[in-house]
């Protein structure tokens, strides 16, 4: 039921129409089945003299699910924050090579890593809410603290926002109420809405689900499936029956270095590679 | 459970997407400025530290022409009369070193007493209130112990301590023969020491809770005492630690000067080179404080500058090696982000 | 008793030629030994826990006894006209020490208008922007070496004797207004509340978790409001600490007082005379030969302690159940 039901990508042809699109190159004409969203190409990634990712090159289509999985350390969620520019907030980091966003360089010097940041939106690790903020003001903040003043538009962002991280029917009347004072797996949704907020084009999510109980997870899981019909997601996982649901695309990575990149089915049933095939069947990592 | 597939309402969507990208050129010239303005913050610091060198600087230096560094700091008259004038800080160099001392001697060891009742002995339902009491002490300001002192404490000092003395070992040994009268170097240095016992015992408390609880287990393990553990383990663990936070202590008793002013006795010239513990004494800043608005000339003025740049050497001198003590050993920020 | 036993064994072991009742022997009187020697450490060990507590105890009693006389003696000669007269003649019980509590909240408060600003945007410089992490290689570590001297030279500061600190007000502002003046106070007191407020703001603003920062980012919003909106707004009650510890640091400050606004017995006139401040009043009140100043003093004393208190009782409301430790007692 999960698995790339391709009659969506025809119908709901989703296009990023912002007043900027103009400097954007489109790659794939509305005739192809699906678009690139996304380039990644010949990225290398350190920490200080730690070399964490190796030269990984890949594509990412429009309104699919894309999963990166490996053993811990192998650089995946490095390169996902590669992708928006996040490894630059790292003290001692550095990163090359180009991402390639609707036909233009993310890295390029043109193009300001705050503005990568609003069209690629992400998800942490931990649940990672504003302490000092409610549930509207946590959800309202990129929008506010960007900047937007007119009140009736945020409402309806917050309400749509909620909505979309499927958080709206339980907290609709404690909007007021301090962002942390939700669960866990309900702190996450609201980072995931407060993400959609911004109406991000590609969503990154780092392990969203590792700090949550099954329950939480499969809320999340769910959350992923309908959010990819209006954008791009990317996540990374270290559980491979959850990118086994949840992805069309996975990418096996292994100190550093992309070691498979292919449909997911085939990933799992048919790997091409036997270092793939070793981390599939849990014999190591 | 969620129900069917989300709605986006697109509208909403493209008025967000053309906001956002509209604002930029404000938000980078912001930000240039804000980093511009917090920088500037954090230089002023340099700024403050050109100004005292340059105050204290320009304020000594008709002193130190007319008498020389070393002749400042070596000679022993102060003398304000009109054409005979002569100024040597020497008298009030070892005022300061000697109350100073009397402070170490007696506050460092009450400080590690209390430090190792907080840590090693008290429950913390004792340890939570001491420190709030020796956190209020820390808060009393010295003026107010000055008071206290001139009024009430030194006459407890004389009839308790210092006459004993004198009765007892005064025709033996000559460093207690002098009739005492409790404003004198002694009563300095004690009071000097209640005061350092907060900054001493609190920062000896944080090295002291620094040392990892193996090197005690390791120490109990083999059946020693409290007392033998902290001896074994904790302190040689602690040592830098400890001793930066004595000089700091000692560092705080050099600079004070009010409560100083008060208790000292205030002698000047020759006869303020204590020959006894009872002698009438005097430091660097109880002179400055005490003659600062009375001085009559310029020389005299700057010779009071110049016992202040004699003190700030001191002072600069002990601070910076404690702190480096103190920071080889306690990490006095918690640096280390999540 | 364990410990006893098994060096005991051990040397058994060694001296495993001989007969055993021989061995038997040893073990007995090294028992008995090691008993004897263990009672001694134990009272080795009383003895130092007794001294221990004569020694906290021995700190305890000057500050009971300091606040008994303060309020003892303060009580005594608190009136209204006490709190709001200036002083009379010398030596006489009229008047009161109204300028003086008047010269303290100006003089404090211009000190903290300069100081805290200057304060906390500093330690927001060095929490926030001195591990910069957009820069790199050789500009990075020129930052990183000027954060280190400002916090090298932030200590040396408050490690500065106050009475030095009053000489730079004095040569930097009153001699260059050539009158003593509120604005050479506020800015002596300024010097000594810009470290404390400065180190106070860059150790609470280094506890905000960076996954905060990285939400912010995340969600392209600038620098400057991250660090304000975000970082600043959830350590606010820790900042705000640091500011109060520090104006009830300068609250009680004399000495540089002395060579700054100089004390007079009249009402606060203008920013660039003189005027008069508590810590100072009891000062002089300390040393006038009148039993009549000395009861003032000790009023003086009590109204300045009052302040401090008041202010440290506020520095634990904000901080409690909030884990916010300031460390009071060694700044």
């Amino acid at each position: 039921m999960r698995l790339s039901s391709s009659s969506n990508e025809e119908v709901t042809r989703y296009s990023p129409q912002t007043s900027d699109n103009d400097k954007r190159v489109v790659v794939a004409p509305a005739t192809t089945q699906t678009k690139i969203k996304l380039s990644i190409q010949n990225v290398n990634a350190w920490f200080g003299k730690k070399h964490a990712v190796k030269g990984v090159s890949l594509e990412v289509k429009e309104n699919s699910v894309t999963a990166f999985i490996g053993p811990s350390g192998c650089g995946k969620t490095t390169l996902l924050r590669c992708i928006n520019r996040m490894h630059e907030m790292t003290p001692n980091a550095k990163a090359e090579g180009r991402v390639i966003l609707d036909g233009v360089d993310v890295y390029d010097k043109s193009s300001d890593p705050a503005m990568v940041k609003r069209r690629i939106g992400m998800v942490f690790q931990k649940p990672n809410p504003f302490p000092t903020m409610s549930i509207h003001d946590n959800v309202a903040a990129g929008l506010k603290l960007n900047g937007i003043r007119d009140k009736k538009l945020i409402n309806e962002v917050v309400e749509q926002s909620l909505k979309g991280a499927a958080l709206w029917d339980e907290v609709r009347n404690d909007l007021h109420m301090p962002g942390m004072g939700l669960s866990g797996g309900q702190q996450q949704r609201l980072c995931l809405a407060r993400a959609l907020a911004m109406q991000p084009e590609i969503l990154l999510m780092d392990e969203p689900t590792s700090a949550l109980d099954p329950i939480a997870s499969s809320k999340i899981e769910d959350l992923v499936q309908q959010l990819k019909e209006h954008l791009t997601i990317i996540i990374v996982t270290h559980n491979m029956q959850q990118a086994a649901r949840v992805s069309e695309q996975t990418a096996f990575m292994y100190l550093g270095e992309l070691i498979e990149y292919n449909p997911t089915r085939d990933i799992f049933k048919n790997p091409q590679k036997e270092l793939t095939e070793k981390y599939i069947s849990g014999r190591f990592g | 459970m969620t129900s069917g597939s989300v709605h986006i309402n697109t509208d909403i969507k493209k008025k967000v997407s053309s906001f956002l990208v509209g604002s930029n050129k404000n938000r980078r010239f912001g930000d240039k400025l804000f980093h511009g303005l917090v920088f500037g913050t954090a230089a002023y610091t340099l700024f403050i530290i050109v100004i005292v060198v340059f105050s204290v600087g320009a304020g000594s230096i008709k002193i130190f022409s007319q008498e020389g560094f070393i002749g400042f700091v070596t000679g022993t008259a102060w003398n304000a009369v009109e054409g005979r004038e002569s100024y040597g800080a020497l008298p009030y160099i070892i005022g300061t070193l000697m109350s100073s001392g009397i402070a170490l001697l007696i506050g460092v060891p009450m400080s590690m007493g209390v430090a190792y009742f907080l840590v090693e002995m008290a429950p913390s339902r004792v340890s939570g209130p001491l420190s709030f009491i020796i956190e209020l002490l820390a808060a009393v300001p010295s003026i107010i112990y000055g008071l206290w002192a001139l009024f009430v404490f030194r006459f407890l000092i004389k009839d308790w301590i210092e006459t004993p003395l004198y009765n007892t070992l005064g025709s033996y040994i000559p460093f207690f023969n002098q009739a005492p009268f409790g404003l004198d170097v002694f009563t300095a240095g004690i009071v000097l020491a209640i005061m350092i016992i907060p900054i001493v015992s609190s920062i000896s408390r944080d090295v002291m809770k620094a040392v990892p609880d193996s090197q005690r287990e390791a120490a109990y393990s083999l059946g020693a005492t409290r007392w033998e553990t902290s001896r074994m383990a904790v302190f040689p663990y602690g040592k830098s630690g400890l001793l930066g936070a004595s000089i700091l202590g000692f560092g705080r008793a050099v600079g004070e000067t009010m409560l100083v002013t008060l208790i000292i006795g205030n002698a000047i010239g020759p006869s303020a080179i204590p020959t006894t513990l009872f002698s009438q004494s005097q430091t660097l800043s109880s002179l400055i404080a005490n003659e600062f608005n009375e001085a009559s000339s310029d020389l005299q003025l700057s010779a009071l500058i110049g016992l202040g740049a004699v003190l700030l050497i001191i002072t600069m001198i002990i601070n910076i090696g404690a702190r480096i003590m103190v920071s080889r050993m306690v990490k006095v920020s918690p640096g280390g982000r999540e | 008793m364990s410990s006893s036993n098994n060096p005991s064994s051990r040397k058994e072991k060694s001296s495993g030629e001989r007969p055993s009742k021989a061995g038997n022997n040893f073990r007995q009187t090294f028992q008995e030994i090691s008993i004897k020697h263990a009672s001694r450490r134990r009272i080795t060990n009383k003895i130092v826990s007794i001294i221990a507590i004569v020694f906290v105890i021995g700190a305890i009693i000057p500050l009971a006894s300091i606040l008994f006389e303060v309020i003892k003696n303060g009580v005594a000669v608190l009136s209204v006209q006490f709190l709001t007269q200036p002083p009379g003649a010398i030596g006489s019980d009229a008047g009161g020490i109204g300028p003086a509590i008047q010269g303290t909240l100006i003089t404090v408060g211009l000190a903290s208008l300069i100081g805290a600003p200057i304060g906390v945007l500093s330690g927001v410089y060095l929490s926030e922007f001195a591990t910069t992490s957009s820069v790199k290689g050789p500009k990075q570590r020129a930052i990183s070496f000027f954060a280190n001297t400002i916090r090298l030279f932030n200590d040396v500061l408050t490690g500065l004797p106050s009475i030095v600190i009053g000489i730079v007000g004095y040569v930097a502002i009153v001699l260059a207004l050539n009158s003593f003046s509120v604005w050479a106070g506020a800015f002596a007191l300024s010097i000594i509340m810009i470290p404390i407020v400065s180190r106070v703001s860059e150790e609470t603003l280094k506890l905000v978790p960076n996954s905060l920062r990285e939400a912010g980012y995340s969600l392209g919003i600038s620098k400057t409001k991250i660090t304000l909106f975000i970082v600043l707004k959830n350590a606010k009650d820790g900042v705000l600490t640091g500011v109060i510890l520090a104006i009830s640091r300068i609250a009680g400050e004399t000495a540089p007082l002395i060579m700054t606004i100089l004390g007079t017995s009249l009402f606060f006139t203008s920013l660039t005379g003189p005027v008069d401040a508590l810590p100072l009043r009891i000062w002089r009140l300390a040393s006038q030969p009148y039993e009549s100043a000395h009861g003032f003093g000790w009023g003086a004393a009590l109204v300045l302690i009052l302040i401090i208190l008041a202010l440290s009782a506020s520095i634990r409301l904000i901080a409690r159940g909030k884990g916010i430790r300031v460390r009071t007692e060694t700044i």
